[in-house]
This record gives structure tokens, C-alpha cells and sequence, in this order.
């Protein structure tokens, strides 16, 4: 059982705060949370919600039914009242004068104002949506109490709020509670923390929506953590910072969106060719150019694959939920060592700011297997960065740390000591050993996640952040007796093929379903195995796919193609 | 896999025209180095990418060829992380205040103690004899057939304008000046520049040697290094005479002086912590 609530108004009415106390009392009466902002690029004014969706199992989407609004202004009402389901309810202050079926008018200022406190008026409703949804006083009051004097968040009025729980009778039963303990985080705090889990020491950063809440969330962490978050002038600084930390020994990484990702393609082939491992986060938004600043797409997957001119070898990561962020993030930064390469992290908008709950993260430091050599055994002088080796990998020390050995790094062609060459033999034998460490990346893939009916001949194809939205299609699909198979890749590029080569051919119908207007993954997908898709789900309005949504553009997609 | 395998670190084969002044700022660096007792291992050369910017293939330190115009953000990125090393830049004057000319800016705010060494010969010399930002109003090259028709940039003024605590002006043909530039540079606690001149024999037909030899005088102790307003005009002189030496000196709180948690151990030997980690999980619940 789950409920879904939208709280609309204008930017600077206070939504974000109250949302966050909502989801947060939510959390701790012990209900799964999901929770989507859809916020306008601007400051003051436009029209932002955020929806909050509750019940007693994981949450995967947004979903467009709605059981209960909380208007702030006007046009929340008449832009989202369409989507309240048969007896929910859209709550307002009398004072705005409207009336309506769903219609739930209170005094929600006069109470506010009445405390002495007209700031509060928020508080006043978040006690009404609580009464309405049956949870009791005393567990509410403890759960409020314990939120006071929380940095992260201004705590609610309880006078306020039990103002607001006086106003109505509960309406619904509540779901019962999820019965383990969870931890609730959006997206791009589970890249930071997944980031500082791997021993990241420098993070260097452009602000650019929707990458900058892990620039922000490391800063706010940084002195504890002992770790450099610089604001560099641009992305290309940003991302020849992280270079040069990390050259200088520790793990380092940018983070950006599109736009300032274009910024840093030079640099991310200086990765390449330095051999100094790197780890990049772009968090997508529709583009091109500026596009939709505040909104979500995933349309970076060939850009990500082929930025950069020249060849070398790179990973490419699509995060797929708020775990899966923490866990690959860490994962990127080993591999990123391991083979001395950069790493690229493609999020979303939708996937950075969606706070949603989940099962205890768990604490699992690494440092990862990092090919630091202390040229024990070399005679002075004699340490090459760039040793031809059988795996492509060469040692790495670090600069300054091994007396009497130095080493030379260069963005030109160089030989084994780091110096320029322009022999063809010399060349050959560089770019072979870069890319002989693809043949140890490639072991390291981890297919795409399968959901669904293994038997099923209708196989769905998606990445990155659509796993969840996926998760609940699929089993809508099965539930609706079309039993469908799906697979959601993570590692992209190189493509893991293991999966596709087992199931495509035994599909049927072969339907894609992308936040992008090209089919990004299937032109992937087709390149790789020669395999087209049978049809195609594609949402590029910016806004993000629902279960439903996919739901019926894959039984579209599977009728017109029968 | 190289035919020969070189038993030793050996230095790059200079790719310079015989008679660049190229060669005398190598060689002032490396009486740098030598006079400062620096161990090779703990120095870091950072270029960008042009002919000055080849110097760190030549000598006896680590080096860092990075991207044209990128040279300084990586160079103080690895000073942040690595503090033992001594960082010193050396690029060109395309790389350091065209390409690069962002990070100029934003290097001498950010305040990292490394030395910042360019090549000035006022051309773009790679690339075969541009105008680069340094080139005079009318020099005529391939690429400004009617005369580079832009003002030239002035670097020392910005520099000192942008607050740099450091800022110097040498000549390739003065190595003893310049070596004291260099040295001076480096113990600098902060941002230091040293803009140094440096004739192009294939490109720059104008700023020869014996054009720059006829102007330049050394400043002597009747200059007030720290003195703003006397740099200031120090660093206007230009045509007939052109000062030499340490237009301006004075320290200035570092980049890391504001950010006292990464005093004490160097990031690049801490050791992460489960317990820090652990509470940032346990705020999530
Ligand atoms: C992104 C990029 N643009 C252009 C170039 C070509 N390029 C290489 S060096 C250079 C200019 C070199 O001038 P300067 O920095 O003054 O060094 P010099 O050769 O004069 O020592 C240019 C334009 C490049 N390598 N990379
Ligand atoms: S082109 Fe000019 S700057 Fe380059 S090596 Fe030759 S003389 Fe020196
Ligand atoms: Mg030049």
C-alpha cells in the first residue's frame, strides 16, 4: 500500500523545507519514501512541486496519481487537480476563496498567525496531512521532537503542527511501517558518499545544475573528512586539477553536467593518454547548450562513450539507483586505479534529486588495488612511469615519495620514460599497451541487472537511473498478464554482452526505453551485436518516465509490432 | 616495445632551435635547482603544451606535460595534495595568457604556494610565429599580415593588479638575474611570476636579443619591492627601457592558510577514517 502527495507553490514559499520535514517524519514513523522535485529554473516565483510518495515497501518512480495536494498557490490547484485519484483530497488555506469537489479549505494561516507564528503555516499542514493519514499523536510528537536542533533541517513548529492535526479526523489507514532500518538519501549524496568511501581526497568543481549538490554536500563535510573541495574558475580547471592531484597521489574527481562536460573532453584524453586515473561525474539534463537547466534526460550515453579525440580506453558507469550510486562511485575510483584510466559516472537529474529510502548503507572502505609501486629494487633513476608491460598496466609512483626516482608524464606520444617520441615504433608500441588494458576492463563488467520473466519473448532494454521507474513497470506489466523481461545496464561502455547475446535472440519483441528522443542504447546495442530493437519507448520532454508511462508505450510498442 | 632500453633516466633531446633563449631560462632553472639543494624527487615541473612548455622534459625533476593552456591547475591541484613538492610552471607565454588566461587570473587569487616561470618571447612559437598575447600593436606574421591590429597585454600590471604577491620580470640573456629570479620564486611563499623575455630567433623578428639587450637595466636598490604604486609603474616602462628584477614583493595569506583542515598531515599520506564515515551514514537514518 502506498500514497503519493504533491505540495505545490511558488519558489521561495517555503516547499523545499517542508517537503523535507514531511519525508523526513514520513522516514521515521518507518514508511518508504520517494521523493521528486520538478523545480523551474529561477529563483523567486515559477511554479515548483515536489512529490512525495509513502507505503510499506521500496519505493522505485514517481507515480502520477495523486492522493492528496497541498497547494501553496492557485496554480497548484489547477494545474494537478486532474490528478487526484477518487477520494483524495487537495488541501488550501481558506483564505485563497476556492472551492472544488476535492476541496479541503482550513485555516491553516489563521491557526499559524493565531500561534503567534505566521511562518508556520506549513507546519499547520503538515499536521493536518499526518492526522489525515492516521498516524498518532504520540509517536508524531516524539519523532518531532527528536527533528529539533537537526542542522540539515529547519525543524517544524510543533505547536503548529498540532494546531493542524486538530483540524481534521484520519481518512486513511496508514501502511504499516517497513519494519528495518533505513537511510534516506538522494542521489547525488550517495555519489559523495560513495566518492568519500573510496578515500577521494580532492574534488574540484564548476557549479552546474543538477551536479552541484555533491560539490555542496562535500563541502559541507569537508573539514571532517580532511578532503580539498575547490570551486575552479571553470570545468576545464576543474578537471586539470583533478588530474593534477590526482598524478600527485590521490584519488581525485569532477563532477559537472552536460555543458561543462563538453568543457572537459580535452582533458579527459589527457586522463587517457597520462595514464593518471580519473574519476568523472556527469549528471545529465536536456540539452543541448543550456536546454533544460532544471530538469532530467538521459541523452550523454554516445557523448560520454566518445568524448575525446584519439583513442584510449575508458569505462562508462550508468548509476541506476541511490545504492547502486554509492557502491559504483566507490567502484569507479578502483577500477579508474587499476587501469589508470578515466571513469565516467552518467546521473541524472532525476536520479540526483530524488530522495527516496533505503536498506542501511553499508560502511566498506577501499583504497583499491592501486598500482603504486615504491620502486623497490630499481637502481636510482632508473623508475619508467610508462614501462611496456603484458597487461598494459605500468606501476605508478607517487611523486616526491621514493627518493632518487622521478618520472616524466606527457600529453604528447612518449616512450617508456615519459619523453616526447614520434617514432611509428614507439607510437604503436604506446597506444597497444594503453589499450591492452582493456582486455582486464572488459573481465571486470558486470552484466545489466534482468528483471522479470526469463521466459518471457518480450525483453525491455534500459539504463542508469530508469531502473526504477523499470522495477515497477515490469512488474505492472506481469501483474496485467504480459510477462516481460528487462534488462538495465549500469556498465555501458565497454558493453558487457554476455546478457544480450543469451537473451535477445530468444526475443521477440525487443523494446528499448530511454529518457532520450535518439534510442542512445539501442544504436549501442545494434553496433555491438549486429541486433536492432522491434520498437521503442522514448520520453525526451525532460520530465521523467513513469511506471505507467512505460507501462503503456511498451504494450504499444509490442502491438504494433505483431 | 623501444629498440634500446635506457638503463637511466635521460633527459629529453631538446627540440629547441640552436641559439632560443629557451636555453639560458633551462639553464638558470637548473642553477636554480642546484643552488636551492632541491632533491630532483621532490620537484615537480609543470608545462603546458608549446616549445616553453617542453622544459620539463629537461630536467633533472619530475615532469608534467599537460594540455596548451593548462598548466597551472593541475600544477596547483598537485601542490594542494602534496605539499612537499616544490611546484614550478614553466610555459609559454600563449599557454600562461592566452589559452590560459583564465587560470592566470584565478591562480593568483587562489594564492598556491608554486612559481610561476613564462617564457615570454611574445610569439607563438610552436605553431610557427603567431601573434601571441604579448605581440605588439602592428608586428605583421603570417596570421596578422596587416599587424596584430589588438592591444598587447601587459602581464606584470595584472598580475599586480589581480593582488599576486610575487611579481618579477627576467631576460634568457641575463642568466645570472635571472637564476636570482628563479631562486627568489621559488622560496616565495605564494603565487610567484616571473615573466621572463625571451628572444625567438625563427619567429619574432622584432624582440630579438639585441633589441631586448638595448633596453633592459637591471632595477636597483633605489626600487621598493614593496611598494604597489612604484611596481605599478615599474611594470608600465616599456619601448626604450625595460626594468629587470623583482618589481614586487609581499607575502600574502596562502590558499591553505584559509582552510585549516588540511594543516598537518599531507592529504596525500592520510589514511581514511571508517568512524567519519560512519557518522555521515548515520546522519541518513
Ligand atoms: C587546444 C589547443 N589549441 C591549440 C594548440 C596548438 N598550439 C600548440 S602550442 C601553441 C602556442 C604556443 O605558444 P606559446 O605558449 O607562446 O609557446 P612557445 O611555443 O612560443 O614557447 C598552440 C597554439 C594545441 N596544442 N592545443
Ligand atoms: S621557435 Fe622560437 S621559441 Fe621555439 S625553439 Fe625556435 S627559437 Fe625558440
Ligand atoms: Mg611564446
Amino acid at each position: 500500500m502506498d500514497y503519493n502527495l504533491l505540495l505545490g507553490g511558488a519558489a521561495g514559499q517555503g516547499m523545499e523545507t517542508l517537503t523535507v520535514q514531511l519525508e523526513a517524519v514520513l522516514k521515521r514513523v518507518g514508511f518508504h519514501v520517494h521523493t521528486t522535485h520538478d523545480y523551474m529554473s529561477r529563483i523567486r516565483g515559477g511554479h515548483n512541486f515536489s512529490q512525495i510518495r509513502f507505503g510499506d515497501l521500496p519505493l522505485w518512480a514517481p507515480s502520477s496519481d495523486l492522493t492528496g495536494v497541498l497547494a501553496l498557490n492557485p496554480e497548484t490547484v489547477l494545474i494537478h487537480q486532474s490528478r487526484v485519484c477518487p477520494g483524495g483530497f487537495v488541501l488550501v488555506d481558506e483564505g485563497l476563496g476556492l472551492t472544488g469537489p476535492d476541496l479541503l479549505a482550513l485555516p491553516l494561516a489563521r491557526m499559524a498567525k493565531g500561534l503567534g507564528e505566521p511562518q508556520a503555516i506549513g507546519s499547520v499542514a503538515l499536521g493536518v496531512m499526518l492526522r489525515l493519514f492516521g498516524i498518532g499523536w504520540e509517536p508524531l510528537e516524539a519523532i518531532l521532537n527528536g527533528l529539533q536542533g537537526k542542522k540539515d533541517l529547519r525543524s517544524p513548529n510543533v505547536e503548529a503542527v498540532r494546531a493542524g492535526f486538530g483540524l481534521v479526523e484520519p481518512r486513511y489507514d496508514p501502511p504499516s511501517p517497513a519494519g528495518e532500518a533505513l537511510h534516506m538519501l538522494n542521489g547525488s549524496h550517495a555519489v559523495a558518499l560513495g566518492a568519500l568511501a573510496a578515500d577521494m581526497r580532492f574534488y574540484a568543481a564548476y557549479p552546474m545544475t543538477p551536479s552541484t549538490a555533491v560539490m555542496t554536500y562535500l563541502a559541507e563535510h569537508m573539514v571532517e573528512t580532511g578532503v580539498v573541495v575547490e570551486q575552479a574558475e571553470d570545468e576545464i580547471a576543474a578537471i586539470n586539477m583533478a588530474i593534477g592531484a590526482s598524478f600527485a597521489g590521490v584519488r581525485a574527481m569532477t563532477g559537472t553536467s552536460g555543458g561543462g562536460f563538453c568543457l572537459m573532453v580535452e582533458a579527459l584524453g589527457l586522463s587517457g593518454i597520462l595514464e593518471v586515473p580519473l574519476v568523472v561525474l556527469n549528471v545529465q539534463r536536456p540539452g543541448p547548450a543550456t536546454g533544460l537547466p532544471t530538469r532530467t534526460e538521459q541523452a550523454d550515453l554516445r557523448f560520454a562513450i566518445h568524448a575525446g579525440q584519439g583513442e584510449f580506453p575508458r569505462m562508462v558507469i550508468a548509476l541506476r539507483d541511490v545504492a547502486d550510486a554509492y557502491r559504483q562511485t566507490q567502484r569507479a575510483f578502483d577500477l579508474a586505479d587499476r587501469y589508470q584510466i578515466p571513469v565516467i559516472l552518467l546521473s541524472d537529474q532525476y536520479l540526483a534529486d530524488t530522495r527516496r529510502t533505503v536498506p542501511i548503507l553499508p560502511l566498506r572502505i577501499t583504497r583499491g588495488p592501486r598500482f603504486i609501486s615504491d620502486a623497490s629494487g630499481l637502481e636510482p633513476f632508473s623508475y619508467r612511469r610508462y614501462v611496456i608491460t603484458e597487461d598494459g598496466i605500468s606501476p605508478r609512483i607517487i611523486p616526491g615519495q621514493v627518493p632518487d626516482q622521478i618520472q616524466c608524464v606527457d600529453s604528447d606520444e612518449h616512450d617508456e620514460w615519459g619523453h616526447i617520441v614520434e617514432s611509428s615504433v614507439q607510437r604503436v608500441a604506446m597506444a597497444d599497451k594503453r589499450s591492452r588494458k582493456l582486455a582486464g576492463i572488459r573481465g571486470e563488467l558486470e552484466e545489466p541487472l534482468f528483471l522479470g520473466d526469463p521466459e518471457a519473448e518480450t525483453l525491455l532494454l534500459a539504463w542508469g537511473s530508469l531502473a526504477g521507474p523499470m522495477r515497477e513497470a515490469v512488474s505492472l506489466l506481469v501483474d496485467q498478464g504480459l510477462p516481460v523481461g528487462a534488462l538495465i545496464f549500469g556498465d555501458l561502455w565497454p558493453l558487457p554482452t554476455g546478457e544480450l547475446e543469451k537473451r535477445l535472440p530468444r526475443a521477440l519483441h525487443r523494446i528499448h526505453v530511454e529518457q532520450n528522443g535518439t534510442g542512445q542504447l539501442a544504436s549501442l546495442i545494434r553496433e555491438v551485436t549486429g541486433v536492432s530493437m522491434t520498437g521503442s519507448v522514448l520520453k525526451y520532454d525532460g520530465r521523467q518516465l513513469t511506471p505507467v508511462e512505460i507501462v503503456a508505450g511498451v504494450r504499444k510498442a509490442v502491438t504494433s509490432h505483431a | 616495445m623501444p629498440e634500446v632500453r635506457e638503463p637511466r633516466f635521460k633527459l629529453g633531446e631538446t627540440a629547441w632551435c640552436p641559439g632560443c633563449g629557451d636555453f639560458g631560462i633551462l639553464e638558470s632553472l637548473r642553477a636554480a635547482l642546484d643552488e636551492l639543494e632541491l632533491e630532483p624527487h621532490r620537484v615537480l615541473v609543470v608545462g603546458g603544451i608549446g616549445q616553453a612548455a617542453k622544459t620539463p622534459q629537461y630536467i633533472n625533476a619530475n615532469g608534467f606535460c599537460g594540455l596548451h593552456g593548462r598548466a597551472l591547475p593541475p600544477a596547483v591541484a598537485a601542490k594542494m595534495v602534496n605539499p612537499a613538492l616544490t611546484v614550478i610552471v614553466n610555459t609559454g607565454d600563449g599557454d600562461s595568457y592566452g589559452e590560459g588566461g583564465n587560470h592566470f587570473l584565478h591562480t593568483i587569487r587562489r594564492n598556491v604556494d608554486i612559481a610561476h616561470f613564462v617564457h615570454d618571447n611574445q610569439i607563438y612559437g610552436l605553431t610557427k610565429g603567431q601573434a601571441s598575447p604579448t605581440t605588439a600593436t602592428g608586428q605583421v606574421t603570417h596570421v596578422q599580415p596587416s599587424g596584430s591590429p589588438s592591444l598587447p597585454m601587459n602581464p606584470l600590471m595584472l598580475a599586480l593588479a589581480m593582488g599576486a604577491g610575487f611579481v618579477a620580470r627576467g631576460f634568457s640573456g641575463d642568466r645570472d638575474l635571472l637564476t636570482h629570479l628563479m631562486i627568489e620564486a621559488i622560496r616565495f611563499r605564494g603565487y610567484a611570476l616571473v615573466d621572463i623575455l625571451q628572444p625567438c630567433l625563427s619567429f619574432n623578428k622584432i624582440n630579438t636579443f639585441a633589441w631586448y639587450k638595448k633596453r633592459v637595466y637591471r632595477l636597483d636598490e633605489t626600487h621598493d619591492p614593496s611598494d604597489l604604486s612604484g611596481a605599478l609603474s615599474k611594470a608600465q616602462e616599456w619601448g626604450e627601457r625595460i626594468p629587470l628584477g623583482i618589481l614586487y614583493r609581499r607575502e600574502k595569506p596562502l590558499w591553505s592558510d584559509h582552510l585549516p583542515h588540511l594543516a598537518g598531515v599531507p592529504l596525500v599520506d592520510r589514511q581514511p577514517d571508517p568512524a567519519v564515515l560512519q557518522a555521515l551514514l548515520d546522519d541518513l537514518t
